[in-house]
């Protein structure tokens, strides 16, 4: 394998291309505009196309159909595109496709601005389009792990059947470091062998790729069909990291993404002054890695949370309903596109110490 | 070397800061380092400023995200006074001396002043200021070494013969003058 | 009211005095001062209300001194819709882009100009999107090199550049359609004219109006703000050719 350095949002495009995908369609917008700029040229290289949609709501539509193909697809976007395709994911989730989805996110509500955040935790943990659906949500908080997580995506994608979401910010959209592809890596799978897919009924029944049961009965069974995916992904899926996590850690940090890696620098600066906090940073944000969570709070060294979001506070209601109010959990966060620095960490830290 | 360094490269967009950081990212990564390239994005990159900021180290790198950098760059007076008072305590401040006439003002940091225009001037391409800039900074500081960064310029550069030629003297000018500083 | 010979040296009232953000050589703000002359002089200031889009102009209401709402992406026709019903007695402009208005806006526009919305839309084609660094727009020539088309714009993978005015024009409801250009004094002088019609138009109640404006982008383009002119009239306008394609007073309203 070789070693290259790269953008993050160039990385990502190269690691679908790793995962098999030919087709990608996506609509421009700061600060993940490089995948396609990317893709634009790498893709025919390798035999693909890129289509520039008429709007991340045609995206949506056009990644329905070519899921329906059987084949791999993607598409990459940022925070207000997401919104647009809000409705297609849940048409996806309703009729069991495949896809992976990239949000690059920026600052909101609204047109918001274009630096990192991670305001749309709720958005994509917690289901923003309509009806009883859920996404797999993977938060990479290095360009390696935005390269890893995209080929594990499709494999996710592809074993249940529902639409993946991968959300990074921007951050790990624009910066470099260096990555390794798994050259070796290949799709073995085969659509005409999908026993879903659109390939033209010779010599079988018609199939149909859809999300309409006017029969209550068949709805509410094409809900509980989702239900248990739901449940299997949240026994055999879930994933996490812990960092400096020891018998003397007094306090734990839970953080994701990139916010996760500037805790990282905040838990080794504050081990030189002898203070051990240690973090737990959920790679899976659905499912969610609850019972690992709950089986480092409830550790007698550990005294307090404290969760550190690029938000006003989303992922903290997660962390509330897993710790059931067996720790004092406190919050910090900055918004507006504003990166938490280590310095202002370290001082909430500190001062949750004199309490 | 410390465990970490990081680097600010920080002018006028068209002064070639992006590319020297990347460079810099380049090389060490090939030596085996933990790397880190980070550009500023946004708002203010339509004010005509632009900066990167490259962190380097053995072990695995936590924020890319850098308040007090240990050291920085500067090609223009906006850059002067943005990441001057921002260094570190005893922190590297290379100033680009043909374009900025004061200094940081601090008794804490280690200054040191780079003609980096002129000298690309001389050489006859104002567009390798930026090398001659990243050439003292590697002499200053020995994060990398030159043959490894002189390798790296002719993987990145090597087709036009000339261009890499310019860059290349633009290196030696820049180690000579820290060499004589240090001297 | 001014006469024409002098207000290329004072400020319209309807501008306000700040220094814009756009690139130099970029003629959004040419036709942010059309636009202005048009209300002052018409005497429709205090009465108007703007809408922005997402694009280079989001930021249109720092210049333009009226009251100015901000749309999503392509949705300003949608917002002068909701905003002139509910208001009949004001007067409601959109100010749009191209990706704004011929991609992600298609839609809202199409509906909006075939309703006979009364409102009145500045389209402002530079063939390129430029806030977000230079992709492929619908109205990017052929063989025109953005980022998303590296080796020119290729019409057998992406079709040819959309002309939203001929398009619109099939329509029968719109009183007023035209396209203009700002690329020399004279085509300066010529879309302020038309400019001004469409905001008269809609001050007497009369059905959708929309002026599509030729425009540039040197720093997308790659080229020097002259330069960029001269592409306009060499290589835009004989693809997109100024004129009246609609005219509620000439009968084909
Ligand atoms: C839903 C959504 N998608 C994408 C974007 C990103 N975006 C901002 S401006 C823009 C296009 C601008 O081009 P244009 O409308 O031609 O205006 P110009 O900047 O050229 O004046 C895009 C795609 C966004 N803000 N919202
Ligand atoms: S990027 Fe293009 S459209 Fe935007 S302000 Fe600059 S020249 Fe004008």
């Amino acid at each position: 394998m070789v070693k290259k350095l790269m953008k993050g949002n160039e990385a990502i495009g190269e690691a679908a291309i790793a995962a098999g995908v030919r087709n990608y369609f996506a609509y421009p917008i700061t600060p993940q505009s490089e995948v396609a700029e990317y893709l634009t040229w790498r893709l025919p290289e390798v035999g693909g196309t890129f289509v520039q949609a008429e709007s991340e709501v045609a995206v949506g539509n056009m990644l329905f159909g070519a899921a329906s193909t059987g084949k791999r697809v993607f598409t990459t976007s940022s925070s207000p595109g997401i919104s647009l395709m809000q409705e297609s994911l849940s048409y996806m989730a309703g009729a069991h496709l495949p896809v992976v989805l990239v949000n690059i996110m920026r600052g909101g509500p609204g047109l918001g601005g274009i630096l990192p955040s991670q305001a749309d935790y709720f958005q994509s943990v917690k289901g923003g389009g309509h009806g009883d659906y859920q996404l797999i949500v993977l938060a990479p908080s290095s360009v390696q792990e935005a390269v890893d997580l995209m080929i594990l995506a499709f494999e996710l994608a592809d074993k249940y059947l529902a639409p993946v979401m991968i959300i990074g910010d921007g951050m790990i959209g624009q910066m470099m470091e260096s990555v390794e592809f798994p050259e070796k890596y290949r799709d073995e799978s085969n659509p005409d062998e999908k026993d879903w897919a659109l390939t033209g009924a010779k010599d079988r029944k018609p199939r149909i790729v859809k999300s309409l049961f006017l029969n209550p009965e068949e709805l509410e069974i094409n809900s509980l069909t989702l239900d248990k995916k739901y449940r299997e992904m949240k026994k055999s899926e879930t994933r996490h990291e812990l960092y400096k996590v020891t018998g003397d850690t007094k306090i734990l940090i839970t953080a994701y993404g990139t916010m996760a890696r500037i805790c990282q620098t905040v838990i080794d600066e504050l081990e030189e002054e002898g203070i051990s906090v240690g973090l737990f940073r959920p790679i899976t944000l659905f499912p969610y890695p609850e019972k690992e969570l709950f089986a480092e709070v409830i550790k007698d060294n550990i005294e307090y949370i404290l969760d550190v979001e690029m938000s006003t506070g989303q992922m903290i209601e997660d962390v509330e309903r897993i710790v059931k109010g067996a720790r004092p959990i406190d919050f910090y966060g900055r918004t507006g596109g504003i990166v938490p620095s280590p310095n202002e960490i370290k001082d909430k830290i500190r001062e949750m110490l004199k309490k | 070397m410390d465990k970490q360094i990081e680097v600010v490269f920080a002018g006028f967009g068209g002064q070639g800061v992006m590319t020297a950081g990347q460079l810099l990212a380049y090389t060490a990564m090939e030596e085996g380092k933990q790397v880190v390239w980070i550009p500023s994005y946004g708002p203010e990159m339509r004010g005509g400023t632009a900066n990167c900021t490259v962190v380097v180290s053995d072990d695995r790198i936590g924020s890319p995200i850098i308040n007090n950098p240990m050291s920085a760059c500067v090609f223009n007076r906006p850059s002067l006074d943005k990441f001057g008072s921002l260094l570190r305590k005893d922190g590297l401040l290379l100033i680009n001396s043909s374009l900025i006439d004061v200094k940081s003002g601090r008794d804490d940091l280690t200054e040191t002043l780079i003609p980096a225009n002129d000298i690309a001037l001389k050489l006859g391409n104002p567009k390798v200021a930026n090398m001659v800039m990243l050439a003292a900074y590697v002499a200053a500081t020995d994060i990398v070494s030159f043959d490894t960064l002189g390798g790296m310029l002719d993987k990145k550069m090597g087709k036009k013969k000339e261009l890499l030629d310019i860059n290349h003297r633009a290196f030696e000018e820049g180690r000579k003058l820290i060499e004589t500083i240090k001297a | 009211m001014s006469n024409d010979a002098n207000i290329i040296f004072e400020r319209p009232t309807a501008m306000s005095d700040r220094i814009t953000h756009y690139c130099p050589g970029c003629t959004h703000g040419v036709i942010h001062r059309l636009v202005a002359e048009s209300l002052d002089e018409l005497g429709l200031r205090e009465r108007t209300v703007g809408v922005a889009p997402v694009g280079c102009s989001v930021l249109a209401y720092n210049y333009f001194n009226c009251d100015f709402m901000e749309a999503a992406h392509g949705r300003a026709p949608a917002l002068a819709t909701g905003f002139k019903r509910t208001r009949p007695d004001m007067i409601v402009f959109t100010y749009q882009g191209d990706g704004d208005l011929a991609s992600i806006g298609m839609g809202e526009i199409v509906h909006s100009a075939n309703r006979g919305e009364k409102f009145t839309t500045i389209f402002v084609n530079n063939a390129i999107y430029g806030m977000t660094g230079g992709q492929m727009a619908p109205t990017t020539m052929p063989l025109q090199k953005t980022t998303t088309s590296p080796s020119g714009r290729n019409v057998e993978l992406t079709g040819y550049p959309i002309r939203m005015v001929e398009l619109l024009s099939t329509l029968k409801t719109p009183s007023f359609i035209a396209r203009v250009g700002v690329f020399s004094p004279m085509h300066i002088v010529q879309a302020k004219k038309i400019i001004k019609k469409a905001f008269r138009l809609q001050a007497e109640n009369k059905c959708f109006t929309m002026v599509e404006v030729l425009s540039t982008c040197p720093t997308n383009w790659g080229i020097t703000p002259i330069a960029s002119t001269k592409w306009v009239a060499s290589d835009m306008e004989p693809y997109y050719p100024l004129g009246v394609f609609k005219d509620y007073e000439e009968g084909e309203g």
